[in-house]
C-alpha cells in the first residue's frame, strides 16, 4: 500500500491533538516534534512489521525511550492497523489500552513500557544483541528525546553498542531543544552533540527531522552501515505544526482547550509541508 | 568440630554453567565484578554466553531487559548494593512493570562483605526488591541452595532476585535436600519458639536451637529462603504451633524478611516477634565474623531473642 | 615544592599505602599506586589547604572518586600533617578503625571531604562543590580524581554535562587512565580508549599528560587555572601498580596483599629515602 507520507503526518498530528484534548492531559510538544520520524519508520518502508500479527517473530523492533510522547506512537500504530483508530479516544482513561505512558501488556504493537527516561537505548541494545546472538537479522530502532540525553544511562548504553558492534541498532535523537523546565541549552546544554556520539563510536547522521523523505533516506543509510551502530540526530521543533506550541516548553505537557484545539487543527490541516 | 564452608556465589556460578549447557539462550551479564560473582566462570567456559557490561549497572539492567525481549534468558549479577540500589528504577519500570524474564543476582550482600566497609555492604536490597510487583525474592542459606534457587529461576517466567554473600558459609543442605520456590523449608522441629531465618542466619539459627535445647527450650527452625512470595501457610503454622517467633536475617530491620513475616502474622495470626537484623544503622570495615558479632547477627543473639520472645507469650 | 622533593613525597606515600595494606591484610594497591603522583602533587604543591584546620571553609576541595584507591589518600593526608600526631599504624579496614575500606567523611579521618566507594559519583559531586563555590563567590578549586573504569558509569557523564553547562572552570578532574579495571582492560569493556576526545566533545578544556610526571601535573593545573569558561579534564596516562616492579601493569593487583617476600621487595624498591 502506497501511503502519502506527508498526508499521514498531517493525520497523525490531528490524532495527537484530538486525543490529548479528549484525554484532558498529555504531552503534545514532543509528540508533534516526532511525527515525521515515526511516520518515516512505520510508513516509509523502513521497519518490517505486520499489524495483523503484532508478535511476528521476524519483525523489526521499535523502542520508545521518551515514553511521554505515547500519543504519536499510538496514532501511528492505530493508523498502521494494530488496533482500531477509535481507541485513540480512550487515551489515559481508566481501563484503556492506551496508558498515559506506554505499557507493553496493554497495547498491540508496543514492544516495551516506557516513561522513566533514559532507559530505552539499553533495552534496544539488549534486543539487538539477542538478535546477533541468535543469528537473526532484525533491526532495532530507538527514539530518544534530547532532554533525556542528560540521563547518564544513555551514555552507558552509548558506550556499549559500539563495543558490541551493534550495527542493527539505529538510535534517533529528537533534537527539539526544549524540555519540561525550559530549553535544553539553559538547563544542561548538549552543544557539540554529533561529536559526542561520534567520539563514543557511533555513525552519526544529521537530518532535518521534519523532512519525512530525508528521514526515510537516512534510515536506509543507517541500515547500510556495518560494524557500528548509527544515530540519527533529527533536528526538530518542539510542538511542530502548531504556531503557539512551537518551541514553548509550556506545551511540553499541557492540554489544549477547545478553542486552542480548533486553531491547532486548522493550522495542521492547512499545512502544506 | 570444623564445619564445611563454601561461598554461596559458587552455587550461583555452578548453576549458570548447568543452565547454559542445557540451554544456549541463557546468557550471563556482569558489571566488572565477574570474578567475584562467579559469572566469570561462564566467561571462561562459554564465552559467547557472557557479556561484561563494564561499570554500568543501569545499562546492565536495561540491556538484560532487551535481551529478554529479544528471546534470550539473561542472568545479571553484580554487587547487591549496586545491582538493587543503583539500577532500581530500571528494575522497577523496565523489568518488573513489563514482567520481563530477567534474573538478577545481588552478590556480596550483607555486612559480612567485611573490610570494604559500609559503601559495599548491601543491607537494604531485600526490602527494595520485595516491594516490586512481579518480583520473586530469594535469600538462600548456602551454596547448594543458591544453586537450586538459580536453577529454579530458569523454570519460572518473570523477574527474580537472589542475594548472597561473599564469605564461605557453612554447608546446611545437600543435593538431596528438597527445594521449591515459595515453600519454606522446615529444618528442625520445635514447639516453644519458631526461629525463621534466611541466608547465612539459617546456620546460626540451627546452632542457637541446639543451645536452647540444652536449656530445655524447644526451638523450631525454618529456612524462609523465598522471602517473596512468602509461604504464608508455613509461617502461620509455625507461629500457631510455637506461639512466638524470632526472625533472623543479615539485612536492615526495616523492610526485609522479618518485616515480611510480621506483615504475614499481623494479618493472619498476630504473635510476639523479635527481630535479629541490622538495627537501622550503616555498617563499617572489619572482619566478617567480627562484624556479625558486633552487629548481633549470631547464635547468641538469637538465643537471647528466643528467651525474650518466649517471655512475651 | 621542588620536583625532587615532590618525587620523594610520592615515593614515601606509595610505601605507606602499601604498608597499610600489608599490615591490614586487605586493600587495593594497584589503583592506589597509579594515582600516587597526582595525589601527592595536589596536596604538596597545588592545593590551598590548612592541614591543621581541615574544615577551613576556603580550602580547595578534593574528592577521590575511585574510593577504593584510598590508601594513597590516607597516606598523603598523614604525610601532609592532617593527623596530629602522625599515624604510625593505620589499622586499615579493621573494626573500629577510622581508616575504612572506602573513605568516609564521618569516620573521623581529618581532611576527607567526601565519602566514596560507589564508583562514578565524583564528578557530579565535584560539580556541586564547584557550583557552590561560584554561588558563594569563593575562589577555591575542586579537584577530583576518577578512575578510567568509572567513565563507564552514566552518572559520570551526567556530571560532565552539568559542569560544562554551568561553565564550572573551578573544577579540575584528573582521569587516572591506567587502562585497567577490576575485571579486564578498559578497551575490552568499552572499546576505544579515547577518553580525551570524549571530554572534548562534551565541551571540557582537556589536556593529556603523563600522570607520573609531577612537573607535567603541576603544569597542567597551571594551564587549567589560566583557562576560563569550561571545566578541566586532565587525562593522565598512568601505570596500574606504578612504583613496584611486581605490581606494575599486573591487574592481579587491583586488589591484593603482598606476601612477606613481596613486602621485602617493597621495602627495597620504595622504602628508605
Amino acid at each position: 500500500m502506497e501511503v502519502n507520507l506527508k498526508e499521514m503526518c498531517r493525520t497523525v498530528r490531528e490524532d495527537i491533538l484530538t486525543m490529548i484534548h479528549a484525554a484532558g492531559s498529555g504531552h503534545p510538544g514532543g509528540s508533534l516534534s516526532s511525527v515525521e520520524i515515526m511516520v518515516a519508520l512505520y510508513f516509509g518502508d523502513v521497519m518490517k512489521v505486520d499489524a495483523k500479527n503484532p508478535d511476528w517473530n521476524d519483525r523489526d523492533r521499535f523502542i520508545l525511550s521518551k515514553g511521554h510522547v505515547a500519543p504519536v506512537l499510538y496514532s501511528v500504530l492505530a493508523r498502521k492497523g494494530f488496533f482500531p483508530v477509535e481507541e485513540l479516544g480512550t487515551l489515559r482513561k481508566f481501563g484503556s489500552i492506551l496508558q498515559g505512558h506506554p505499557h507493553k501488556a496493554h497495547t498491540p504493537g508496543l514492544e516495551c513500557s516506557a516513561g522513566s527516561l533514559g532507559q530505552g537505548l539499553s533495552v534496544a541494545n539488549g534486543i539487538a544483541l539477542a538478535f546477533k546472538k541468535l543469528g537473526t537479522g532484525q533491526r532495532v530502532y530507538c527514539l530518544m528525546g534530547d532532554g533525556e540525553l542528560q540521563e547518564g544511562q544513555i551514555w552507558e548504553a552509548a558506550m556499549f553498542a559500539p563495543q558490541q558492534k551493534l550495527d542493527n541498532v539505529c538510535a534517533i535523537v529528537d533534537y527539539n531543544h526544549v524540555q519540561l523546565d525550559g530549553t535544553v541549552e539553559e538547563i544542561k546544554s548538549l552543544d557539540n552533540l554529533p561529536a559526542r556520539w561520534n567520539d563514543f563510536g557511533w555513525n552519526v547522521i544529521e537530518v532535518d527531522g521534519h523532512d519525512v523523505n530525508a528521514l526515510v533516506h537516512a534510515f536506509k543509510l543507517a541500515a547500510l552501515t556495518k560494524d557500528r551502530p548509527s544515530v540519527l540526530i533529527a533536528h526538530t521543533v518542539k510542538g511542530k505544526g502548531v504556531s503557539f506550541m512551537e518551541g514553548d516548553c509550556n506545551w511540553h505537557g499541557n492540554c489544549p482547550n477547545a478553542e486552542q484545539l480548533a486553531q491547532a487543527l486548522a493550522e495542521v490541516r492547512g499545512a502544506t509541508s | 568440630m570444623s564445619v564445611k564452608k563454601i561461598p554461596m556465589r559458587d552455587g550461583y556460578g555452578k548453576a549458570l554453567l548447568e543452565l547454559i549447557a542445557a540451554n544456549p539462550k541463557v546468557i550471563a551479564l556482569d558489571a566488572d565484578v565477574a570474578k567475584s560473582t562467579r559469572s566469570g566462570w561462564v566467561k571462561d567456559k562459554f564465552p559467547d554466553n557472557f557479556i561484561d557490561m563494564g561499570i554500568a549497572e543501569q545499562d546492565l539492567a536495561g540491556t538484560a531487559a532487551g535481551l529478554a525481549l529479544g528471546g534470550m534468558l539473561p542472568f545479571t549479577s553484580t554487587y547487591a548494593v549496586f545491582m538493587a540500589g543503583r539500577a532500581w528504577d530500571e528494575i522497577r519500570t523496565t523489568i518488573c512493570y513489563n514482567n520481563l524474564n530477567v534474573k538478577i543476582a545481588g552478590a556480596h550482600a550483607g555486612i559480612s562483605v567485611g573490610p570494604d566497609g559500609a559503601t559495599h555492604q548491601a543491607l537494604e536490597d531485600v526490602a527494595i526488591m520485595r516491594v516490586l510487583p512481579n518480583m520473586t525474592v530469594v535469600c538462600p542459606c548456602d551454596a547448594e541452595e543458591t544453586r537450586k534457587a538459580t536453577l529454579a529461576f530458569a523454570k519460572i517466567d518473570g523477574p527474580c532476585y537472589v542475594r548472597f554473600g561473599r564469605e564461605a558459609v557453612p554447608v546446611v543442605t545437600d543435593e538431596t535436600t528438597p527445594f521449591e520456590l515459595g515453600k519454606a523449608r522446615l529444618c528442625r522441629e520445635g514447639s516453644d519458639v519458631a526461629i525463621i531465618a534466611c541466608g547465612a542466619m539459617v546456620y546460626e539459627s540451627l546452632e542457637a536451637a541446639k543451645v536452647l535445647a540444652d536449656e530445655n527450650i524447644s526451638a523450631e527452625v525454618i529456612d524462609l529462603h523465598t522471602v517473596k512470595p512468602i509461604d504464608v501457610d508455613a509461617v502461620v503454622a509455625a507461629a500457631k504451633k510455637c506461639g512466638c517467633v524470632v526472625t533472623a536475617e543479615e539485612h536492615q530491620i526495616f523492610g526485609g524478611m522479618g518485616s515480611a513475616v510480621a506483615e504475614c502474622l499481623a494479618k493472619n495470626f498476630p504473635a510476639p516477634q523479635e527481630f535479629i537484623a541490622i538495627q537501622d544503622t550503616f555498617g563499617e570495615s572489619g572482619q566478617p565474623q567480627e562484624l556479625m558479632d558486633a552487629y548481633g547477627l549470631n547464635q547468641s543473639s538469637i538465643v537471647a531473642a528466643a528467651k525474650k520472645v518466649i517471655a512475651r507469650k | 615544592m621542588e620536583t625532587a622533593a615532590l618525587q620523594k613525597v610520592a615515593r614515601r606515600v606509595r610505601f605507606e599505602a602499601v604498608r597499610m595494606i600489608y599490615e591490614g591484610k586487605e586493600g587495593h594497591p594497584g589503583p592506589a599506586l597509579s594515582c600516587a603522583d597526582i595525589v601527592a602533587t595536589l596536596y604538596f604543591d597545588v592545593m590551598n589547604i590548612r592541614p591543621d584546620q581541615p574544615d577551613w571553609e576556603d580550602r580547595d576541595r578534593f574528592i577521590l572518586s575511585k574510593g577504593h584507591g584510598c590508601p594513597i589518600w590516607y597516606a598523603t593526608l598523614n604525610e601532609r600533617g592532617y593527623n596530629n600526631p602522625k599515624v604510625e599504624h593505620f589499622h586499615l579496614r579493621e573494626l573500629g578503625s577510622i581508616f575504612q575500606g572506602h573513605p568516609s567523611m564521618h569516620s573521623g579521618v581529618p581532611g576527607i571531604d567526601m565519602t566514596t566507594g560507589s564508583l562514578g559519583n565524583g564528578i557530579a559531586i565535584g560539580a556541586g562543590m564547584a557550583y557552590a563555590a561560584k554561588a558563594h563567590h569563593k575562589d577555591y578549586y575542586t579537584y577530583v580524581i576518577c578512575g578510567d573504569g568509572e567513565m563507564q558509569e552514566g552518572v559520570t557523564w551526567e556530571g560532565v554535562n552539568m559542569a560544562k553547562g554551568r561553565g564550572l572552570d573551578n573544577l579540575v578532574v584528573f582521569v587516572d587512565n591506567n587502562g585497567f579495571q577490576s575485571y579486564k582492560t578498559i578497551e575490552f569493556t568499552i572499546g576505544q580508549n579515547n577518553m580525551a576526545d570524549r571530554f572534548r566533545a562534551f565541551g571540557w578544556h582537556t589536556q593529556e599528560i603523563n600522570g607520573h610526571d609531577v612537573e607535567q601535573i603541576k603544569a597542567a593545573v597551571t594551564i587549567a587555572k589560566a583557562t576560563s569558561g569550561s571545566p578541566h579534564a586532565i587525562i593522565c596516562r598512568t601505570v596500574k601498580g606504578k612504583g613496584l616492579s611486581y605490581m606494575e601493569n599486573n591487574n592481579k593487583w587491583h586488589k591484593g596483599v603482598p606476601t612477606e617476600e613481596q613486602w621485602e621487595i617493597t621495602k627495597r624498591e620504595l622504602g628508605g629515602e
